[in-house]
């Protein structure tokens, strides 16, 4: 009797195991085919250009602030702390290397990814959630309207476009941001700031690599907030629920596919 | 918000990004001064390449004429094969020195080239016969060490031998 009862709780355990594996590649693999489907649909989302206009407004020009302000802090930030252990070195001069790497290189696409998925990812989830919880998507497939090609695509080409912006202008700015604290502040040659970066950031191999990143942070973070929304479950809860997960799911896929894009880059 | 205003929105969002993206590429990066087009190999063959990289530039009279592009071993030799990629817009005469420098006192190494006076040009697949190892710091320092040692020993010979020391170095073999 007391070995049977054991028996049914690891049977138990390991059915609940193997339910949330079998429902993690589920979603999974519906997120790809979700994927697919945004990319066989996307004809529309470039005919009505308009569509996809809208979306980069509401995606990419509405988060310039918060990129743009951050870029210039961190930038500020990286050259107050570069300076501090570079002139230990008695090479404070290499600190516009320092700070266009990093950024260029890393903070760029990965910093812009997450706020990103903070501001932009979030919001399309949520929106997409409420269009399901209040049937606007279920009314449009009546109308015999795609939602897919009508909502899913242009949001998702919108993403896919703006990152890499943003990226480049987070760079940009956190650079200016550097060269205000370190020339004028601190005061580091002007010269050297400028021609040492030269010297040492590549354009293939540095802000090529660092815009390929963008582009594949924009699919990556836009398709999980696009997915979480469209399998969000129709209350308010799971709405609320399929935003957090967007941003937990973001930063963490964001964060590995980084590390395994700059080993990659770094190989070659 | 109306149509007009979000076209002019997205307009000066792509334009910031092309902005952002094209100071980035001109004064960031060095896309325009160190661009190498077209470009034909020699090989130059070295006792020690010190810390040589792929991809490392090749200088001339300070100038970026080209690349490393590659760098293996000779088992047969046992010396390293270095390929050069050099922009074919410069000729070299076909006795010009491949040189391993560094560029500061720990900075990166590169190939510094010096044009002999060979009326032949360098061509595609051709072999750089004359080299000069990198320098190892350990060995000059020895090599100082050693000629100070025989500066004490006998005062009067001593300057004659080391400015043999230092001609012999110039030429390329240390004296051991």
């Amino acid at each position: 009797m007391i070995k049977s009862r054991l028996f049914n709780s690891v049977i138990r355990t390991l059915t609940g195991i193997g339910h949330r594996v079998t429902e993690r590649i589920w979603r999974l693999g519906a997120g790809a085919r979700l994927f697919f489907l945004a990319i066989i649909y996307s004809g529309e989302s470039f005919k009505r250009f308009q569509l996809t206009m809208r979306e980069v407004y509401a995606t990419g020009v509405m988060s310039l602030l918060i990129i743009i302000v951050s870029a210039f802090f961190v930038g500020m930030v990286l050259a107050l702390q570069g300076y501090n252990i570079l002139q230990k070195y008695g090479s404070s001069d290499a600190i516009g290397v320092f700070v266009s790497l990093t950024l260029v290189r890393e903070l760029g696409p990965v910093v812009t990814a997450l706020l990103f998925a903070g501001r932009a990812g979030t919001a399309i989830t949520a929106e997409i959630g409420l269009m399901k919880t209040t049937e606007q998507l279920s009314a449009m497939e009546m109308m015999a309207v795609n939602p897919i090609a009508r909502v899913i695509a242009p949001r998702f080409w919108a993403g896919v476009i703006s990152m890499p912006i943003l990226a480049a202008l987070f760079s940009m700015v956190g650079i200016l941001g550097g060269y205000l604290v370190a020339v004028p502040l601190i005061g580091v040659d002007d010269g050297a700031f400028w021609s040492q970066m030269q010297a040492n950031v590549d354009v293939r191999l540095d802000i090529m690599n660092g815009l390929i990143k963008s582009v594949v942070f924009g699919v990556v973070c836009t398709m999980i907030a696009l997915f979480q929304g469209y399998d969000a479950p129709p209350t308010a809860e799971g709405v609320s629920r399929a935003t957090t997960r967007t941003v937990v799911i973001s930063s963490l896929a964001v964060l590995g596919i980084d590390f395994v894009l700059t080993a990659f880059m770094l190989a070659s | 918000m109306d149509r007009t205003k979000i076209d002019l929105w997205v307009g000066i969002f792509v334009a910031l990004g092309a902005a952002a993206l094209l100071g980035l590429a001109m004064k960031v990066g060095n896309l325009t001064s160190s661009k190498i087009g077209e470009t034909y190999n020699v090989t130059a063959a070295y006792e020690n390449i010190g810390s040589l990289k792929r991809h490392a530039p090749v200088k001339s009279a300070g100038v970026v004429v080209g690349r490393v592009n590659d760098i293996i071993f000779n088992t047969e030799r046992y010396e390293a094969v270095v390929t050069l990629a050099i922009d074919k817009r410069y000729d070299f005469p076909a006795d010009t020195f491949a040189n391993i420098y560094t560029a500061g006192l720990l900075g990166e190494q590169y190939v510094g080239l010096e044009a002999g006076g060979d009326e032949v040009m360098l061509k595609e697949g051709d072999k750089i016969a004359k080299t000069q190892d990198a320098v190892v710091l350990e060995k000059m320092i020895s090599q100082f060490l050693f000629s100070k040692a025989s500066e004490s020993e006998s005062k009067d010979v001593a300057p004659v031998a080391v400015e043999a020391k230092v001609k012999s170095t110039e030429l390329g073999d240390p004296p051991f």
